[in-house]
């Protein structure tokens, strides 16, 4: 019962967004919703979708690419570098001691050693696209428990390689049938000796890094210049192909070298455009590739055996468990940080699909090993949600030792996270006075070539239009305390302080102002904190006049502070005022109007004298009085 | 209960283990107002009328300073000057701060054996209180002991945490009505005997 491409696309996205939302309304991941699309629609329920559930699968596989270039966009070189002692340590005790003991178990089952070899490497992948997007949604990212598990997948990417190239090994001794179904993957290195691969992999690796710094930013300058938005999605979507044909082409998951071009644009100014841009191809990718994991899972194979698959399917997830909780022990995670980690990873990923299949068409696998494994990882994939729940709500209330997800003291330049939007001479200087005490902004600005030369003055700034919820999401605006809004252009600070307002309304927002009538608009939509740049520079060289005239000075400034609370004083009663028409033909009259009525105004305050008991001229008077009395 | 208005001055208190300490022991206790003058008027420029309100409503004035050069801080001068008014705090009219209790609470580097006749400071803390002493006399308030925390540079986090203890009692004495009678010979009221029983 399948049609054209309109229907298949109906059906996918339909399922999606029932069976999502009710997920979300449940409080469940959302991961846990497309499983169950996928399944619903698949071939054993409602059966919509058939046999190409599997090409849907490859193609949603894009998905975790586009997943792993975006994090590879937050993750900056240097921080990459750090990490290079977790990703090994922790990524090769989970998948050397998962390998190891399901080498044992499944060898112990009676399968042939090749087999069982096989089948264990695929076992130790756990799948990035659950964990990782599980990890996001609960807000776990910088957590021990989140790059724990990031280093680990990482590592796993990494190790798929190798795998992928040992497999073929195998299956050596009965010579080799290479016409099998592989033969998809065009990679023209495969005929080449093993040295000249590895020379081709580290020479592609080099030219993601040599094009990402020469060519993709110079390319997405161009591009930025022509201000025509969806090029730069063209231009972010063709860096991700490009790069994946590459990484095909030569051998590697597409994935690690979307990874490592995420890292090498992480630098970028257009970060938090890139990321903004990809986001909604990631999720929606990502989520037709857990309906295509629910999709796939074969009932009829389930039936036929339900005792011995449910039995390696917990041997399984318990064994992975178990080595990852020991991992986490060995690398000193705290309890529920272990917890967690082992819940989270304890599943078999969508590399094994690969593998499987790949073995399978060197004839290492038979069809029913094969099948079972596939049921079994799509399983174990359905599963994961499900016991994160189960940790979630069972177990880690239970335990003692919560941790709080950002530790303050490790995280206090997250915790006080600060946004500066627009970086021209105002927003500079407030940037430049904040990063004189430690302060360091997150800054958006749409000029592109003043990003640039700011980036060449040492500063952090990004490229964007700040209005646009999804640009001030990735640049972190959740995590923000405050948010500055340093632009001339009382437009954009409306529509940020709109976002703000609706979207995070915890947020602390400062604006700048160019007058009054900008300032009576924000103080109508219930803003406070206003900075007319008419005020104080003003006063300050009105003061400088006077005290050129013999004023003394000291008087002057205790004039100037008196004559802004006045001033902000009266800004506040006039803006409650009733509304006034915005119309373009009436607005220099009506400034007038108002001008005349501060002049009015500020005639009846008469010429102010502050601070009498500093002169005791007050007294003289007053006790001549009492004297006369 | 009688009400308690703390008026805190310190130019860098970010930077002051024995005030912090003393000011986060005391700011959450009940009818204690901690009014931090340098943080509400970083420019100087004191609303006297929002001052002369806070003092309405309250029965107990505490300067709370470091004693820099024998006096306070100069904010807590240019409160003296801005807010105790002509015929409102003094004067034939003024009567706004009659009958309050009113009193120094000072942080000083210098121990208590340097402020004597024979010590480097030549005088006692009394005799440089004088000024605030007679301000307040002037005001019509029953001017108190000061409650002296001195030797700060060589407190131990032991005498720090007993003087902390002590300012919150001598607040909750106070608030209790606790009465000096000013012809007593108590120099500070870290002694007197009400604080030992506690």
């Amino acid at each position: 019962m399948t049609g054209s491409i309109l229907f298949e696309a109906i059906v996918f996205l339909a399922g999606a967004i029932i069976c999502v939302s009710i997920a979300k309304r449940l409080g469940l991941s959302s991961v846990i919703g497309y499983l169950l699309a996928g399944v619903l629609i698949g071939p054993y329920v409602l059966g919509f979708i058939g046999e190409e559930g599997e090409d849907i699968l490859h193609f949603a596989e894009f998905g975790v690419v586009v997943m792993l270039f975006l994090i590879g966009l937050e993750i900056e070189p240097k921080n990459f570098w750090n990490m290079r002692k977790t990703i090994v340590g922790m990524g090769g005790i989970q998948v050397g001691g998962t390998m190891l003991l399901s080498y044992i178990m499944f060898a112990a089952l009676g399968f042939d050693w090749k087999v069982a070899l096989v089948i264990s490497m695929a076992v130790a992948l756990s799948s990035t696209a659950i964990a990782l997007q599980t990890i996001k949604e609960k807000g776990l990212m910088n957590t021990t428990f989140g790059t724990s598990s990031f280093s680990i997948l990482l590592f796993q990417d990494i190790i798929v390689i190798f795998m992928l190239g040992f497999i073929p090994l195998l299956a050596n001794s009965e010579h080799n049938t290479s016409s099998g179904n592989h033969s998809e993957h065009a990679n023209l290195l495969e005929s080449l000796p093993m040295g000249l691969q590895t020379l081709a992999i580290i020479l592609s690796v080099v030219l993601i890094i040599v094009a990402g710094r020469y060519l993709i930013v110079p390319m997405l300058r161009k591009v930025a210049k022509t201000g025509v938005r969806e090029l730069l999605i063209a231009a972010a979507l063709l860096i991700v192909f490009g790069i994946s044909l590459l990484m095909e082409f030569v051998g590697i998951s597409p994935a690690l070298g979307a990874f490592l071009g995420g890292v090498v644009l992480s630098n970028s100014e257009f970060k938090h455009e890139l990321e903004s841009t990809l986001e909604p191809f990631k999720n929606l990718l990502l989520g037709l590739f857990f309906m295509a994991v629910g999709a796939s899972i074969n009932f009829i194979v389930i039936a036929n055996s339900p005792l011995t698959i449910g039995g390696i399917l917990i041997a399984i997830i318990v064994l992975k468990a178990l080595v990852l909780f020991i991992t986490g022990h060995i690398f000193k995670l705290k309890l529920d940080q272990k917890l967690l980690l082992t819940f989270s990873l304890a599943q078999v990923g969508e590399f094994a699909f690969v593998l499987l299949s790949f073995a399978f068409g060197l004839n290492i696998l038979s069809q029913d090993e094969m099948d079972m494994m596939l049921v079994i990882t799509a399983l174990s994939m359905s599963l994961t949600p499900i016991l994160g729940i189960i940790n979630d709500r069972c177990i880690l209330p239970n335990i003692g030792t919560k941790e709080s997800i950002k530790r303050p003291m490790d995280h206090i330049a997250k915790s006080q996270k600060i946004i500066l939007v627009g970086f021209g001479h105002f927003g500079s200087t407030i940037g430049r006075f904040l990063r004189s005490h430690g302060i360091e902004a997150t800054i958006l600005d749409h000029d592109s070539n003043r990003v640039d030369f700011l980036r060449k003055m040492g500063f952090e700034v990004y490229y964007g239009d700040a209005t646009r919820l999804d640009l001030l999401e990735s640049a972190g605006i959740a995590e923000a305390k405050i948010v500055i809004c340093a632009t001339n252009k009382i437009s954009v600070s409306k529509a940020i302080s709109k976002i703000v307002k609706e979207k995070y309304p915890h947020i602390e927002l400062m604006i700048r102002t160019k007058n009054r009538y900008d300032a009576y608009e924000l103080l109508n939509l219930g803003h406070q904190n206003i900075y007319r740049e008419s005020l104080e520079t003003s006063l300050t060289l009105a003061k400088d006049v006077l005290s050129k005239l013999g004023f003394r000075k000291y008087t002057l400034n205790r004039q100037v502070q008196n004559f802004i609370k006045y001033d902000e004083d009266s800004l506040r009663r006039l803006a409650t005022e009733p509304e006034r028409k915005d119309d373009y033909i009436f607005k220099a009259k009506k400034e007038l109007e108002q001008q005349e009525k501060f002049l009015n105004e500020d005639f009846k305050r008469g010429i102010v004298d502050y601070d009498n008991h500093w002169d005791s001229e007050q007294i003289r008077k007053a006790l001549e009085k009492t004297n006369d009395q | 209960m009688k009400k308690t208005l703390v008026l805190f001055s310190h130019p860098r208190f970010e930077k002051s283990r024995v005030n912090l300490s003393l000011i986060n022991h005391i700011k959450d206790k009940k009818h204690v107002t901690v009014h931090d003058l340098y943080e509400q008027y970083p420019d100087f420029n004191i609303d006297v009328n929002a001052e002369k309100k806070l003092l309405n409503e309250h029965d107990i004035i505490i300067w709370h300073h470091p004693f820099y050069w024998y006096s306070c801080p100069p904010l807590m001068k240019q409160w003296l000057d801005m807010v105790l008014e002509f015929n409102w705090a003094y004067g034939p009219e003024g009567k706004a701060l009659q009958n309050k209790v009113c009193l120094n609470v000072i942080t000083t580097g210098g121990s208590k054996e340097v402020y004597c006749s024979e010590g480097y400071n030549s005088f006692t803390i009394r005799q440089f209180l004088r000024p605030f002493e007679q301000t307040a006399i002037l005001c019509g308030m029953n001017y108190y002991p000061p409650f002296a925390v001195m030797g700060t540079h060589n407190l131990s986090d032991d005498a720090l945490h007993d003087y902390k203890i002590n300012y919150g009692n001598v607040i909750d004495l106070l608030q209790a009505d606790l009465k000096i009678n000013s012809n007593e010979s108590t120099s500070f009221l870290n002694d007197i005997p009400q604080l030992k029983t506690l």
